[in-house]
């Protein structure tokens, strides 16, 4: 169905819902790259006024791509829970971001996520200024577990990513002691491989599994491979404890990844059998980021914020421990500064948290992109008081084998120490003990020492 | 070496910013200042040129150059669908001088000419003697200004080649601004994915070698001969310490 609004004696006509959410959406260059953004801010802005007045309910007769064409669409449709739904099903998209600001707490929220498509988050986030969009997430509390626990109140998680250009695996080993030594790794301790190479996959998931068994840390390890190839090292025996998988939200840009909701389930199956998890079974890890489907050419038209809420749909079919927005690594094609970057980083975490997901992201950039680390440094801060569940822990902010800079591990002791979070309590009582909590000695802890000989 | 004791001592280790110490949490000023110097390198980087006629020169006589559609940096940076595209006269040219069932070679700017410019000749010399003595077809090489991966699909496809290695200068990171990829693509046409390549990466002066970094493409251009496919269902089983390859990685433009 169509759409109109009349702005200053103007009046602007929106083909579907699919053009009105692209209309309505903040400035970004990928947007602009693929032809969908409003040509003037009063067209945006009519945009947005009409999607303001949307009852939620249309969302469930109108899909912005077809049932019958697209897998995404068809989980999205056949898991919608009326009943969770119900008690927000009279509210327009307006009304719906009043009551999320307003009488919404953490418990009502839990309870709705089930009755949430991605396309009704992607569209209140599109009218919500960046207080609202910190505002909301904070009030959402999505906790899960595998070998510690994370995402409880007070906390902020870290994930160590010892990236080595060539895998060796004492230069990832000395990361790792760099990342314990300043408190990060109890989100996950996770690799991504320079080779996809499965003798390789496999040498770095024993490497890291030694490197945890040798200190007794309460954290989960992962090589972030492609699951094809993650199934190829469980079937060598090789110790897994989470599956990775960059993922989008759409059928296309998820083939264009090489995977598929069937191949997702095969290997969410084959990690749940090897029951590795020691306080939880959520064992899954999933990337993802703006961009990600117009870069594959699967995009059907639609804007890059509500496709990257469509791949939390598929993510959260799969029970993850961690889920991150990639969001300042696509490039800026997609997201062109800090001001896009900032934006979008923040409309992934609200996203994801109001549909139940235990979200993190990669506050990053690139060096093509107009960024700096004062930009990180905002996006730090304000998704920290945004309650994130995560972000990354890189040496010196600097990843020598992805090419691009992330959060540093003093990043992370900054932004645990000014918002006054602390690990997961697992971990944090690891750091006690090995008397790590409150500084980083100049000597090794002992157990440390031998371990690059 | 011997085993660390010292948090220092971990730099002997890696290349990585390990051991920075601190400042409170965050880092002291040298170490700040290091890399606000590296991200202004970087940043220029990205945005160096092509010497082209000089690089076709060091390749050797017959080398052919073309441009994509994106006429400038900005433009190639914000606009990577006309990167991937070559310009029609280019391609006329290309489809007026075929090389059917060849190995074609493509060197490309990318992100950053800087590697490129420098161990490209070094690196198309060792591909083309393992390429002969394979048994290959051997197609002109061609250099290709403000270029993506994917404009190899275009390249090979107006060539006729069964196959394309694409030389692409690797987005300049704040310890690699000369790094170089090279992506090879079966059968290479417009609207390959790039689950249908693979990829050996990072290839520089202190990261993998250019003979090991040859002597890996071979190995998978061997296997996407007997299987007739690259990507996802080509999987490096070639034994570790041969160099490192990727099929699809992470999520990037």
């Amino acid at each position: 169905m169509s759409f109109a609004q009349t702005i200053g004696g103007t009046r602007h006509v929106f083909d579907d819902l699919r053009m009105l959410m692209a209309r309505a959406s903040p400035p970004r260059s990928g947007d602009m790259l693929a032809g969908l953004a409003a040509e003037s801010a009063a067209e945006r802005v009519a945009a947005q006024r009409a999607l303001a007045d949307l009852p939620l309910r249309h969302f469930l007769d109108e899909a912005v791509i077809p049932y019958e064409a697209d897998e995404v669409t068809r989980l999205i449709v056949d898991r919608h829970d009326a009943a969770a739904f119900a008690r927000i099903s009279h509210l327009t998209v307006g009304g719906f971001r009043d009551w999320l600001l307003g009488e919404a707490d953490g418990a009502a929220l839990a309870a709705l996520a089930p009755g949430l498509t991605p396309e009704m988050v992607a569209a209140v986030s599109k009218i919500c200024r960046l207080q609202d969009l910190v505002a909301i997430a904070a009030k959402c509390r999505v906790v899960t577990r595998f070998r510690n626990t994370l995402g409880l109140p007070g906390t902020l998680s870290i994930r160590l990513q010892p990236n080595d250009p060539v895998d060796d695996p004492k230069g990832v080993a000395a990361q790792i002691l760099d990342g314990l030594l300043l408190g990060a790794g109890d989100a996950v301790i996770g690799v991504n491989p320079a080779t996809d190479n499965v003798d390789n996959i496999c040498r770095l998931l024993a490497m890291l599994d030694g490197v945890r068994e040798r200190f007794a840390i309460p954290t989960q390890s992962c090589v972030l491979a492609h699951v094809t190839t993650t199934l190829l090292a469980i079937g060598r025996g090789a110790p897994v404890d989470l599956v990775f998988q960059s993922i989008g939200g759409t059928e296309g840009v998820n083939r264009s990844f090489g995977v598929s909701l069937a191949l997702l389930r095969e290997a969410h199956d084959a990690a749940l059998a090897l029951r590795r998890g020691s306080v939880g079974t959520d064992c899954m890890y999933f990337e993802t980021g703006q961009g990600s489907a117009l870069s594959a050419d699967a995009h059907h038209g639609c804007d890059q914020q509500t496709l990257e809420a469509r791949a939390y749909a598929v993510a959260r079919e799969f029970s993850p421990l961690l889920v991150n927005s990639v969001v300042g690594f696509i490039g800026p094609e997609y997201l062109f500064d800090g001001k896009q970057i900032t934006r979008a980083g923040l409309e992934d975490h609200m996203c994801g948290k109001l549909l139940g997901l235990p979200m993190g992201v990669d506050v990053c950039y690139t060096n093509h992109a107009e960024a700096d680390q004062d930009d990180m440094d905002a996006l730090l801060t304000l998704l920290g008081v945004a309650g994130v569940t995560y972000v990354m822990g890189v040496p010196g902010a600097d990843d020598t084998m992805l090419a691009y800079q992330s959060t540093s591990f003093h990043d992370g002791l900054y932004a645990r120490a000014v918002l006054g979070r602390r690990p997961a309590p697992e971990f944090a009582a690891w750091l006690d003990r090995m008397g790590l909590a409150e500084r980083t000695p100049e000597l090794l802890p002992a157990p440390m020492r031998g371990a690059l000989a | 070496m011997t085993a660390p004791t010292r948090w220092t001592d971990l730099r002997r280790f890696t290349g990585a910013r390990v051991a920075l110490g601190r400042a409170g949490h965050a880092l002291p000023t040298a170490a700040h200042l290091d890399f606000q110097e590296a991200h202004a390198r970087a940043r220029d980087a990205v945005w160096s040129e092509l010497d082209a006629p000089a690089l076709a020169a060091a390749i050797g006589p017959g080398t052919r150059r073309v441009a994509s559609r994106a006429a400038d940096r900005r433009t190639y940076l914000l606009r990577p669908d006309l990167g991937r595209r070559l310009r029609a006269e280019d391609r006329a040219a290309l489809v007026a001088a075929p090389a059917p069932g060849s190995f074609a070679i493509l060197v490309a700017d990318g992100l950053c000419a800087t590697g490129v410019q420098a161990q490209a000749p070094a690196l198309v010399a060792a591909l083309r003697a393992g390429l002969a003595g394979a048994g290959w077809a051997e197609a002109p090489v061609v250099v290709a200004c403000q270029a993506r991966v994917a404009l190899g699909d275009e390249v090979g496809e107006a060539l006729g080649a069964a196959a394309i290695a694409v030389l692409i200068g690797e987005r300049p990171g704040l310890s690699s601004l000369d790094s170089v990829g090279i992506y090879l693509t079966w059968a290479p046409r417009r609207g390959r994915t790039d689950a249908e390549r693979n990829c050996v990466s990072n290839i520089r002066p202190g990261g993998l070698e250019v003979p090991a970094a040859a002597r890996k493409l071979l190995w998978l251009a061997a296997a996407a001969r007997r299987l007739g496919e690259t990507g996802v269902g080509l999987k490096d089983e070639e034994p570790v310490g041969l160099g490192a390859t990727q099929a699809a990685g992470r999520v990037e433009g």
